[in-house]
Order: C-alpha cells, then structure tokens, then sequence
C-alpha cells in the first residue's frame, strides 16, 4: 500500500488528530497561513480563534490543567509566536503538557531578518521541555509525535514546534506512526524497591511525620493514591498553592496550604517535623522561606519524577525517583506490612498540631470601609459553587485568598499560575478549562489588574459560547504590591492605583467593558447582593458573566511569612505572631 | 571549587551547542572549556566540557544536562583520565633567541609549524598545566597571538562510554 502524500500543513492537522487532540486555540498569521487551509476542513479539530496569542497559550495550560490531556496552540511566526513567550514559560514553571505549533519564515529566509521572522526555537530554549524547528514537510509527523510524546510525559512540560512555511507548503508522504527516536529521553516512573524500603523504615521510626505535597500529584493523577497512603499513616498533610485539591480539605489530616501565605498550622507544622514525607514538591522559596531554617530538625523523603529537582534545595536522605502513582502505590503496599496495622504513635504531634489547628484557624478580619470583603466574596463563590466546579485565579491577594478560602476536595479544580506568577492567566485558563470540562462549572477570579492584561478573551468566550463567569475582585488597585508597600515601603503607594472602583473615575467601567463584550455584567456592592450575584451567575448560561465586586483595598492576606526571614517567623495576622511554647 | 571533567555523548543536532551552552548560562555554573566534535557513532557527538564548582552543584549540572533531550549520556573522568589541550602560539623571535626557542619546543615536545624571520608558530599538545608552563617559557620571548581547544578527554582501558549505546 502507497502511504497518501499531504503537504506539511495537512500533516499538521493530520497527525493531531490521530495522536486525539480535539481542541486547539490560536490565531493565524502569514507564516501559519498553509496550516489554517487544512484545519478549516478538519471534523475532529476544534479550533478557537483567540484575539490574542498569550490567550491562547493560557486557554491550553487551562485545559490542560483541568483535563490533564496536552494543550494545544498554534501561533504565527515574529510576534505572534513571541506573544505564546510568556505562556510557554509560565506553562514549564508549573508542569503543564502544552504542545506550542508555531509557523516560520521559509527557510530560506531564515536568518534573513525577514518579515515577522523571530528566532522562536532559541527565544524558548530556556522554558521549553524541548523545541523542534521543522524545515522539510517529510519532518512533520515525527516532530509533531515527539513533541506530543516530551510534553505529556516524564515531568509534563511545554514543547515547541516550530515550522517554516515552505515545510507547510510542500508535500511529502504521510507515514503514521512515525518513528520517534529520542535515545535520550528515558523518564523513570518505577521507583527503586530499597529507597521504597529505606522510606517506609524512616515512616514507621517517624514522630513528627507530615505530609509535604506539590503540584506533582495532580500532574501525575494520584490524588486517590495519596489519601489511602495518608490515612494508612494518619501524619498531617500540607498542599502546596499547585496541589490545592490534590487531598481533600475537609480531611481532618489536613493542615492546609504551607508557604508564604500558608496557614500558621501547615507552616509550624512542616518546622517542627521529624520527617518530610515530600511528594511531588520542589522547595520553591516561597514555601520554604530562607531554606537553611526550613524544617530545621526533619529527615526528608523526596519523591519526584524529575531527578534534577532531588537535592536542588534541599538534602534528601531518602532520594526517590519515579512517577508519584507509582510511587505511592508501591509505598503504601510496603507500609502495609511494615506497619501491621498500627500507625506510628503521634499523639504528641496531634496534640501540638490541634492545639494550632484551634488558635490559628483560616480567618480574617472584617473592614467597616463600606466594602465588600474579598475573603468573604470568595468564600461564598466556593460554598455557593461547590466542589466540582473549577476555579481558576490569576495572581496577587485574590489567588492567595482563592487557595485559602475556597475548599478544594478533587485534583484538577484549582488552576493557577503558580510558579511563574503570571497576572493575566486567569480568563484565558478559565476559557480553556471550560472548553475540556463543558459539563462542570468554570469560575475565573481575577484581580483588576489581572483583568485588564488578558480580557479580551471574553469576546472569545461569547462568541463560542464558553460560558465561564468571571469574579473580578476589584479593589481598585494592584492589591498584593500595595500589600507590600503598606508593610514594607512606609505606605508609599506608589503606582499601584488602578482607579477601577467606584469611588473612582473608573476607568475602565468593568460593567460596561463586560457588557460590550456581550458578558452579563452585574456589580456588587453591598454584602447582602453576593450570594444572589453568584447564583444568577451560575444560572446564565447563554453568555459569560462578569460580576464586579467591589471590595476594600485595605484587605491584607494573612498568615504571612515575610520575605527573607525563616518560616518561624510566620504572622498570623500584622504584628501578631503566634505565640510559642516556652520550651519551643 | 573543584575541577571536574564532564564527557557528554549528545545526538548531532541543531541547536544543541546552543541548548548545553544555554543551560550553563542559566543555571549559573561557569565553563572552563569546552571541546566539541564528532564520536565514532554516526549522528552522535562528543562533548568534553570542564566546569569549576562543588559537590552539589555538580550533581545539578549532571542532573540538568541529563534532563536535554539531545544528551545520551554524561560521565565525569576521573582524573587520571587522559586529558589533552591543543595550542597555536605565535612566539616573536629573531636571530638571537630563535634557538632558544628551539630548546623550548624540543624540550616540551612541541612541534614548529610555520617559520618567519621574525615568528615562529609553535603547536603543543599536553595536560593543561605542561601547556601553562611551556607559555610561562614562551612569554619572555613575546607572544604575539595564541589559540587554544578545550580539553579533549577519555577514560583510560578498554572501556568505552558508547558501549551501551547501541546505534
């Protein structure tokens, strides 16, 4: 049998559809323009026309977060595919499989400094799992295969393909599957039977164990893997801002949220540990404050598929690669026999840990500003919309208050831009969420500022009908940097007035902006309106909603770890340091 | 710190100079030298790069280079592994110091490659501190220009890094 002959734009298209992708978002341009012609005819591709192309990287780390499939996007060559930039290294920062299709100048011109022509492949060498720049059209469908195979596999990660536009234009034959020789990539997911051993010896000497949890489990889908190991233990448990959701937060284990903004429990608790039980997390500063006094006096386990992050922060003396499923699984067969039955005695532990959990509850304090407060605007979005929804936050005070007061029970319903800090992500993920998870609830809660930098996408939105709702916490100001200019620069505001209130010029009227977008816009400005706005929200499912819920500006997030100081330092509230035991 | 002497076995691919070169720039470890070339494995290339940094860190560079898709392998030389710079010096010379010049090439093994009245290139081979001393000889004469490749390395026996890597 003769293989069909396409051009490399019909590859494209084919060979994404055969490796399932169903969804792709983007926007064309004069060098993707060979790709678009074959995509309008494909039956099992959906693309979704962006007004933007960081919203289209954004709406795939979206989907891809909420699905766990690979997200897709597809931009132009020069600009458009700069403008994938900040996605594309937003996505590496926090492990999302994102497949970046980029068109390229011919490769004749290469070099040339032609028209939109920009070196994408070096632009995103440093924030890309992997890249590939595709010249002839005979390339394309191992390109494509490899990409899709980097990005979804091993430590999830973006990749680039970038492909010129006579590799587009020409034609070759369509060999599927293509061959993909990648002789140096080879993730390990089966961990080592004695570093299992050596981990489930140093869990059952353990007495002050507790569980240190990161992204790695929802990217990995082991949520389920990690309650049974959990409460087979029964040591406390603290997620990490991007395993929110990864164990349930009504489990009596849980501590909450470690870091920065942690709560005083999940914070004490990982400092005064014997033993941390780390699972898919990597020391990120901003849980580990100065990480010489992190957890001063625990031995660590550290379980991560990627081997590059064992020992990048913090020494491990039980070093585990592997697949965290894997990982767990195997861990918690091992313990069931070590431990016949009887968990390590922790009842010194609990008892200091209770006695947290009791005077350092989440909280905060209510202002009489005649503002809404934000914490109790999110609080409610969570309550009122229940667990299987999803929300996806941008980043400042409202992410921080989202990881807080939302109770997260599944993997995979909280999305955020974590590790990069991407203000702007929350619409576009939204949107991209919606579109992989139709059936479920999709909240954006976005800050003002976040809002301004990628709104456009409701006009996406409309027009495809991805009915998201959209919870702007509006405080009239870039909140979290005021946060920090209160504290730390003597109330010196300076440029972070954004004059969106309504005690403002308000510019631009979030209302109206909404409206034009063909949004239902509904502003809210007095506690009694918030739960009535969110249910309407929740019912109108014609068109997105964007409600405006003006909030105070003087709302602080609490707990807070100052930058630059050891975790022992952890604020409940301003000037208010938890107070310790005499012999602590 | 530490000298250590890294042998990479990469797949012959666009970019990879850039991709290695990049990740040290990034990761913030310095490079002391760097020698690049074909392997006796079509498709792949040799990469011999000597890096200055501690236990730790090392462990992160190899960890960090392991994770390019486009490196096979990675192996740090022991040191007494063999390991050989290769310089081009131009050294001034006339009537009145060439023979002792001479001695000096004859004396460290070295070869004459090109000879003018008033110049000679001299090409040198060695360990990196036999190249040092044979420039600390040279410099009084005047050196006018010097070239100079990374360390090339391998590891002493039969032993081969390539063996399992079957092609």
């Amino acid at each position: 049998m003769t293989n069909e002959v396409l051009t490399g734009a019909e590859a494209i298209v084919r060979s994404l559809e055969l490796l399932g992708v169903t969804d792709v978002f983007g926007l064309p341009g004069g060098a993707i323009l060979p790709t678009y012609d074959p995509l309008m005819d494909s039956k099992k591709l959906r693309h979704i026309l962006v007004r933007h192309e960081q919203g289209a990287g954004h709406a795939a780390e979206g989907y891809a977060s909420a699905s766990g499939r690979v997200g897709v996007c597809i931009a132009t060559s020069g600009p458009g595919a700069t403008n994938l930039v900040t996605a594309i290294a937003d996505a590496y920062m926090d492990s999302v499989p994102l497949l970046a299709i980029t068109g390229q100048v011919g490769s004749h011109l290469i070099g040339t400094d032609a028209f939109q022509e920009a070196d994408i492949v070096g632009i995103t060498m440093p924030i890309t799992k992997h890249s590939f720049l595709v010249t002839k059209p005979e390339d394309v469908p191992e390109a494509i295969a490899a990409a899709y195979l980097i990005a979804s596999t091993g430590r999830p990660g973006p990749v680039l393909v970038d492909v010129t536009k006579d590799a587009q234009q020409n034609k070759a034959e369509f060999i599927w599957p293509p061959k993909v020789d990648l002789p140096g990539y080879k993730p390990v997911t089966k961990p080592h039977g004695k570093q299992i051993q050596a981990a489930a010896a140093l869990i059952k000497e353990a007495k002050k164990p507790i569980f240190y949890v990161g992204g790695g489990i929802v990217r990995s889908g082991a949520a389920k893997e990690l309650l049974k190991l959990a409460e087979l233990v029964g040591a406390p448990v603290t997620t990490t801002l991007m395993a929110r959701g990864a164990f349930p937060d009504s489990h009596p284990q849980h501590l909450g949220m470690p870091g920065m903004h942690g709560t005083v429990p999940a914070v004490m608790g990982l400092q005064r540990s014997d033993l941390l039980i780390t699972l898919g997390a990597r020391f990120d500063d901003r849980v580990t404050g100065v990480a010489k006094s992190f957890a001063p006096d625990a031995k660590v386990i550290h379980v991560d598929i990627d081997p590059a992050e064992i020992g990048k922060i913090r020494f491990a003396d039980v070093p585990i690669v592997g697949d965290a499923k894997e990982v767990i699984t195997e861990l918690t067969a091992e313990l069931t026999t070590a431990l016949k039955g009887k968990q390590p005695d922790m009842g010194e532990w609990w008892e200091f840990l209770n006695g947290l959990l009791e005077r350092y509850p989440l909280g905060y304090a209510p202002h009489d500003d005649g503002k809404l407060d934000p914490q109790l605007v999110i609080k409610r979005i969570g309550e009122i919309s229940g667990p299987e929804a999803i929300f996806a936050a941008g980043v400042g005070q409202h992410q921080m208050w989202s990881a807080q007061f939302i109770k997260y029970e599944r993997p995979n319903s909280w999305l955020n831009s974590g590790g990069a800090g991407t203000m702007g992500y929350s619409v576009p993920a939204a949107m991209g969420a919606k579109v992989a998870q139709p059936e479920r609830l999709v909240w954006a809660i976005d800050g003002d500022g976040c809002f301004q930098m990628t709104n456009q996408e409701l006009a996406t939105c409309t027009i495809n009908n991805i009915p998201i709702k959209v919870a702007i916490i509006n405080n009239s100001s870039l909140g979290m940097v005021r946060q920090w200019q209160t504290l730390f620069y003597d109330k010196r505001y300076s440029n972070t007035d954004l004059n969106t209130g309504t005690d403002t010029i308000m510019v631009p009227d979030f209302v109206k902006l909404a409206e034009a977008y063909g949004c239902l816009a509904i502003r809210v400005e007095k506690e009694e309106e918030i739960d009535a706005a969110i249910k309407l929200a929740i019912e109108t499912n014609d068109r997105p909603v964007v409600i405006d819920f003006i909030v105070g500006r003087d709302a602080m997030v609490w707990p807070m770890v100052p930058a630059g100081v050891s975790n022992d330092q952890v604020q409940y509230a301003r000037d208010a340091a938890p107070v310790w035991d005499g012999e602590e | 710190m530490s000298k250590h002497v890294l042998s990479l076995l990469v797949e012959d691919k666009p970019g990879l100079l850039t991709r290695v070169a990049g990740l040290f720039a990034r990761r913030g470890f310095n490079i002391e030298s760097l020698a690049v070339g074909i392997s006796e494995i079509e498709g792949l290339s040799r990469i011999t790069v000597v890096v200055s940094v501690d236990g730790l860190p090392l462990e992160q560079v190899t960890k960090q280079l392991n994770k390019l898709i486009n490196v096979i392998k990675i192996v740090e030389l022991e040191p007494d592994s063999v390991q050989r710079d290769h310089m081009l010096i131009k050294v001034k010379t006339d009537a009145a110091t060439r023979s002792q010049v001479l001695e000096a090439v004859t004396l460290f093994r070295a070869r004459v490659i090109d000879v003018v009245s008033d110049a000679l290139i001299i090409e040198i081979t060695g360990d990196t501190s036999k190249c040092a001393a044979f420039i600390k000889i040279l410099e009084p004469f005047g050196i006018k220009e010097m070239v100079q490749s990374g360390v090339l390395a391998m590891g002493r026996g039969s032993k081969s890094i390539t063996e399992k890597v079957a092609k």
